[in-house]
């Protein structure tokens, strides 16, 4: 038993700082404090830096063009990275965290060969299409079919929450391709550019009043049969194994620490009567509270992480820490809006996109739209209930 | 990094379990605690020849030299079958105090005899207006020609009627929360003006209230004014093992709802197939598995620099104390009314629970001391 990192790990901690304090411009770091959603183009202009360094797919192997570094060392780069307030990753579409994964997994080698470079390089954005408005949580149960006609799907349905589709020029999506058989059976997984014929995007406005989700529309939208990614269906199992990989990113252990650290600033920087907020007990006390829960959360992320090095798919784990995380995400930005006071209440868009609070400190700027925007926290990725049922069938099955 | 255990803790982990299996099920337990003191002086031969009295003494001083983990995975172990033995006051205090403050005469003297079950210590530190400060002393110790003599009252002495020695935290200088001016005594219990009041601690363990009336002294341990940080370094290591026994005992109360919930019936089903009863179930686990984790830290942290230290054992105080609340009170609910009697061992487990919680300090002050601690994040 020991904790401690490796010397090279520590080394690896040092580089990873130095490149990015080097390389990440500064204009994208303050939009990345400033707003939850940062701009296509500056994603494109970030992921080209990481991709000449090679780091624009931490989570992926060498050999698909990925970093190859270890779990512990992915959850190092997130450390640093995130504590230089570097943009959400999943700005950049779902390419790298999500589909990429599948088709280096489960795809044809043409498909490697076709799609990895361009996850790699940015210049394909991937949204996805799994949710649909009868099918959230029980996702199983979801109604949008692909017929085969002769070498081609015709799609119709319907999907929701497709998270920047308007940015996207490939989706990646479920559909029932059989539908004699189980639910989880019929299911398969397809990929296929958003401007093909038949396909309508809508926005949704949500409660941040910003446009990243939409709906997506499927009107006879026909794609060829190489559209589909491994086997007719095996979609759900490629799903889940997406979702299984999603839930440790999605626990953000790192970015919820440079947010209570940003939350501490907040105080320091809000006048109480003759002081700040950081000196009134009750704060503090709400504040050490989170920082606890997060101590907590990041040694049970870097045990998760240690296992997946060794190759231990701890599936219990894996969803306590989402469970937790989410939960976490919310208490600290909820505290980070209670810091802000009146301040907070303010809420005017700017030209950019983000929003703004003229009479709260900078620090402040952005914490009603992410406070707002991650009430989502614990809806997506599967559900606090959803963690729970399968937490549920898992515990009562002897785990 | 590496999370396996080695070889030697995977082999202590199975004695304990197959020895507390066969000496320690729940039965043998209620025994045990209708006795006065309520445990065994034959548990605690078996426990020295096991090697567990001697877990952290040097190999040199008859110990198996070994560390906190290690007490870590004894700790969890009692827990999960609440061994009343005076485990936590002997040897995580007891040795580990020796150990760390005491001169080489005086471990010499001193490890051996604890190692082999022969001499059992008790830590007399807390006092009435010291709520959980370990600075807080008001008892003195007054230097005489040939020593010391001590005098004072201290509170809740964990299994001081059936110990053979007192360590006593004493003042020989400065204020009452000075942080320095604190040194350690080895008191013999019998020595004219000390007077015990025993009694029985919540969870049916025994503990005592202590008067020194001008006590002399067997012995400093140590040296003179700096015994904080010896004190604060085995307390820290204690609240590792205290926490371990919380972790244990939580997963044995989970096994028992869950087992419960699956056989009680009503309404025509076992009440475990309800949702909301699923869930609460998943509560509970969530809480086992964030104190796991933080226990496994504040151990890991015993030997770290002080400042790490303390905030790990602090965090997993906290977090201990707030999962034992969540499962205790649960596992009591979910039983219903038969939670509530005495004949169950769930009440038991819920008992001892309250005392990890509380002991060493409760959920206020280890994250008040958790804030005053710098951090990373401030």
């Amino acid at each position: 038993m020991d904790l401690a990192l490796s010397a090279e790990d520590k080394a690896f901690r040092q580089e990873v700082r130095a490149f990015i304090r080097e390389n990440l411009p500064a204009d994208i770091a303050d939009t990345a404090r400033r707003m939850f959603h940062t701009h296509p183009e500056d994603m494109l202009r970030w992921t080209k830096i990481l991709h000449q360094k090679g780091w624009s797919a931490p989570s992926w192997p060498k050999k698909y063009g990925g970093t190859g570094w270890s779990a512990v060392q992915r959850y190092i780069f997130d450390e640093e990275y995130c504590m230089a307030d570097g943009p959400l990753p999943l700005m950049a579409g779902h390419g790298v965290t999500m589909v990429g994964p599948v088709i280096y997994t489960f795809g044809s080698d043409e498909q490697k060969a076709r799609y990895l470079p361009r996850i790699l390089t940015g210049d394909d954005y991937w949204c996805q299409g799994f949710s649909e408005p009868g099918s959230g949580s029980d996702l199983a149960s979801l109604k949008t079919r692909a017929v085969v006609d002769g070498d081609e799907y015709i799609i119709n349905g319907q999907k929701i929450w497709t998270s920047l589709a308007h940015n996207a020029n490939m989706i990646f999506c479920l559909a029932r391709t059989d539908t004699t058989v189980k639910p989880q059976q019929g299911i398969s997984f397809l990929v296929f550019p958003v401007d093909t014929p038949g396909i309508t995007i809508r926005p949704i406005i949500s409660i941040d009043r910003g446009h990243s989700l939409n709906e997506t529309f499927f009107e006879n939208v026909r794609v060829p049969r190489s559209s589909l990614v491994g086997e007719e269906g095996k979609g759900w199992t490629y799903a889940k194994f997406l979702l299984g990989h999603e839930r440790f990113t999605i626990a953000e252990i790192a970015r919820s620490k440079r947010r209570l650290q940003r939350l501490r600033q907040i105080a320091r920087e809000t006048p109480v009567g003759q002081g700040t907020l950081l000196d009134d007990p009750s704060f503090q006390e709400k504040a050490t509270a989170i920082e606890i829960d997060l101590v907590m959360l990041e040694q049970m992320g870097l045990r998760i992480a240690w296992e997946m090095d060794q190759g231990i798919d701890n599936m219990l784990s894996a969803s306590i820490l989402k469970l937790r995380g989410s939960q976490i995400i919310q208490a600290v930005t909820e505290l980070s809006i209670e810091a802000m006071g009146y301040s907070g209440l303010a809420y005017e868009s700017l030209q950019d996109g983000s929003m703004f609070s003229p009479s709260a400190p900078d620090i402040a700027q952005g914490k009603m739209e992410e406070f707002l925007f991650l009430r989502a926290a614990t809806i997506y990725g599967g559900s606090t209930e959803t963690q729970q049922n399968i937490l549920a069938k898992m515990i009562y099955a002897g785990a | 990094m590496d999370y396996r255990f080695s070889e030697e803790q995977s082999m202590l982990k199975d004695s304990l379990q197959g020895w507390l299996g066969r000496n320690y099920q729940f039965d043998q337990w209620r025994r045990l605690i209708a006795r006065k003191p309520p445990h065994s002086e034959e548990n605690w031969k078996s426990f020295a020849s096991m090697g567990w009295l001697g877990i952290t003494i040097p190999e040199a001083h008859g110990g198996l030299g070994f560390g906190a983990i290690d007490q870590m995975i004894i700790g969890e172990a009692f827990g999960s079958h609440l061994v009343t033995e005076p485990y936590l006051s002997s040897i995580v205090f007891g040795s580990n105090l020796i150990l760390e403050a005491g001169t080489e005469v005086q471990k010499a003297e001193w490890l051996p005899r604890i190692a082999e079950g022969t001499a059992r210590l008790a830590f007399a530190f807390a006092e009435k207006q010291s709520r959980f400060s370990l600075n807080t002393v008001a008892t003195h110790a007054q230097k005489t020609s040939n020593g010391y003599t001590i005098s004072g009252e201290k509170i809740l002495v964990l299994d001081a009627p059936s110990a053979d020695k007192l360590i006593v935290l004493a003042r020989t200088g400065g204020d009452t929360t000075d942080k320095t001016g604190l040194s350690l005594f080895l008191v013999d219990p019998k020595n004219p003006g000390v007077s015990i009041r025993a009694y029985s601690t919540v969870d049916d363990r025994q503990a005592a209230d202590i008067i020194f009336d001008n006590v002399v002294a067997e012995a400093l341990i140590g040296s003179e004014g700096d015994a904080l940080l010896a004190v604060e370094a085995v307390t820290d290591r204690a609240i590792a093992y205290l926490c371990a026994e919380g972790v244990g005992a939580m997963q044995a109360l989970i096994e028992a709802t869950l087992a419960y919930v699956k056989v009680r019936k009503q309404f025509g089903q076992a009440i475990g197939d309800f949702q909301i009863i699923q869930h609460r179930i998943v509560d509970l686990r969530v809480q086992l598995e964030c104190s796991r984790a933080m226990t496994l830290y504040a151990a890991v942290s015993a030997t770290a620099d002080a400042n790490e230290r303390a905030r790990a054992a602090s965090a997993a105080k906290v977090q201990v104390g707030r999962s034992a609340r969540i499962v205790g009170r649960n596992a009591i609910q979910l039983h219903g009314g038969i939670g509530m009697t005495n004949e169950l061992s769930i009440g038991h487990y819920f008992k001892r629970l309250l005392m990890v919680e509380t002991m060493l300090g409760d959920i206020d002050f280890h994250q008040k001391r958790f804030a005053s601690l710098p951090s990373e994040l401030a």
